[in-house]
């Protein structure tokens, strides 16, 4: 079970950090990163394993969420199914 | 891993072009509840709806959240009530409507469809006295939905039944006067109406289908015209189509997991998804913008009916592909007060109802919630059902109407039904009196487009 976690916003110190350590503590296991600096808007992929995740999935996401809200940026998380279903055919 | 682009690209579908997927119907049969005793069949009803129904709202809402979809409503269609009717014809139409409400709100959906009668070629046992408690069932429940079928091209148009209409589409505002006439916003007159329709007012669950199942009705406007925004304004129209096209794919592919999914949740058959762009009164999640996004200054001045063919067209085409359950109305929807673009054009005097039934000729349905006088003739009301069916049975395609008297409110007024149901100027009626041809009733003859075989 894979999850793609998007965080988009401006560009600030600790943010693949904090992201990375919320997954870490879930046991929520980081497989790909990549980001961009878009016209100034950072924007951070990642592919993570969410089948071990020790803590209820659903307030997995609202931590996420949370996080988002501290650090200014949008932090979405959006199960891998939905991005092979409508780019894939 | 998924390319990044295409990654953002539904990020920002989700998060800035109101993507959703706009409602998830159970489909429930109550053949099995007809009783003799009312009472038995009411009981029976709100048994099977919330038994079958018990999961719908939780299972939908873990998949919304764990998948990171937005899914706006959890609804449920039922057989058409008339039928049930049939076997106890003295009972009062008005305890079922109260079964459907109170098991909508045991269940916690917000919409509940199938208080309705199929009599496109005449009225059986039960439609009739149906039909007359249609104003008093919506004004004494919440969420009922109410629907009549009186046309197909296979049928012709059942003239008596379009005339028993508009006067109840009168008393279902009249009796909910004091709330924005609301009654007469949850009542659609259909002609070749569908039996897998998700989307409210007018869904309910034909006979042709399974006991139960579940059907999915995706959105996406605000998609579709951000994403023509970005195409250069000199870019021939069929590279639009092809936009369009590509857009409704992804979009319909979304709705297409949704129903995967919660079909397998619930243990049921998945039944349609329908290919719809369903506008709402949030500002860039309109049907109208699309339309002005090719090209037009206004929604409803000319070139309207042609933007319009070519998305509904291509809505369908890029659809399609997407999923392997098509089905229900399937196509560009345009409701006036739930489209934010087509309450400003309305407000601007540039759209009007001529235009509006233009378009019905090539949009997924009709017109639709379109609030007309307070003092608009029933008469008048009946004639504008006659000549959408007409459309629609000629067309061999769904049309319907949902137009709304504002009880004591005239030109230059609105009412606000708040919500997905947005608002609504009143519109100008031509108030020429149809009431010999209304009256004449009988049936107008099939076309000679119904002797396909």
């Amino acid at each position: 079970m894979k999850a793609v976690i998007t965080v988009v916003g401006t560009d600030q110190v600790g943010i693949l950090a904090q992201v990375s350590n919320a997954c870490a503590q879930a046991n929520v296991n980081v497989l790909e990163v990549s980001q961009n600096i878009l016209g100034g808007n950072f924007a951070m992929i990642m592919l993570v394993d969410i089948a071990h995740c020790q803590i209820e999935y659903p307030k997995f996401i609202e931590i996420l969420a949370q996080k988002g809200k501290e650090l200014g940026v949008d932090i979405h998380v959006t199960r891998q199914e939905v991005f092979d279903a409508m780019h894939r055919i | 891993m998924v390319n990044t682009n295409d990654i953002l690209e539904t990020i920002r579908m989700i998060t800035d072009e109101n993507l959703d997927v706009r409602t998830v119907t159970m489909g429930i049969s109550l053949l099995e509840c007809a009783d003799p005793d009312p009472r038995t069949a009411c009981e029976k009803i709100y048994k099977k709806i919330t038994t079958c129904a018990e999961r719908l709202v939780d299972v939908v809402d873990n998949i919304s959240t764990s998948y990171g979809i937005p899914i706006v409503n959890k609804r449920i269609s039922v057989t058409p009530i008339a039928m049930l009717l049939a076997a106890c014809p003295d009972a009062d139409p008005v305890w079922f409507a109260k079964t459907l409400d109170a098991a909508a709100k045991k269940v916690g959906v917000n919409f509940i469809g199938g208080f309705s009668a199929l009599v496109q070629k005449g009225f059986s046992a039960g439609d009739k006295a149906l039909i007359n408690a249609i104003p008093e069932a919506l004004a004494n429940t919440d969420f009922v939905c109410s629907s009549v079928n009186i046309g197909s091209t296979k049928a012709g148009i059942n003239m008596d039944a379009v005339a028993m209409m508009g006067p109840v589409i009168r008393r279902a505002a009249e009796l909910t006067a004091d709330n924005n006439c609301l009654g007469a916003a949850k009542l659609v007159v259909f002609c070749n109406a569908v039996e897998d329709n998700p989307f409210m007012a007018g869904a309910f669950h034909g006979v042709g289908e399974p006991d139960c199942c579940v059907h999915v009705g995706v959105s996406g406007p605000g998609a579709v015209r951000a994403a023509l925004a970005k195409l250069p304004k000199d870019a021939p129209l069929d590279d639009v189509a092809e936009l369009v096209k590509r857009t409704a794919f992804k979009i319909t592919r979304m709705g297409q997991l949704v129903g995967e999914l919660a079909a397998k949740e619930l243990d049921v058959p998945f039944g349609i998804v329908d290919l719809s762009l369903a506008p709402t009164p949030a500002i860039g999640d309109s049907v109208a913008r699309v339309l002005e996004e090719m090209g037009l200054e206004c929604c409803g001045g000319y070139g309207t009916t042609a933007a319009l063919a070519l998305l509904n067209d291509a809505v369908k085409k890029g659809g399609v592909m997407a999923s392997g359950n098509v089905g229900g109305l399937s196509g560009a929807f345009i409701p006036v007060s739930e489209d934010e673009g087509m309450i400003a054009a309305t407000e601007a005097g540039v759209l009007t109802l001529n235009k509006l039934e233009a378009m019905t000729a090539v949009c997924s349905v009709g017109l639709d919630m379109v609030v007309v006088p307070g003092d608009t003739p029933a008469d008048v009301l009946s004639a504008m059902i006659a000549d959408e069916a007409a459309i629609g049975m000629i067309n061999t395609k769904t049309t319907a109407v949902r137009v709304i008297p504002a009880i004591g409110k005239q030109m230059g007024e609105r009412l606000d039904f708040g919500g997905l149901l947005g608002y609504g100027p009143v519109m100008p009626v031509n108030m020429s009196s149809p009431s010999v041809f209304v009256h004449r009733g009988g049936r107008i003859p099939a076309p000679l487009q119904a002797l396909k075989n």
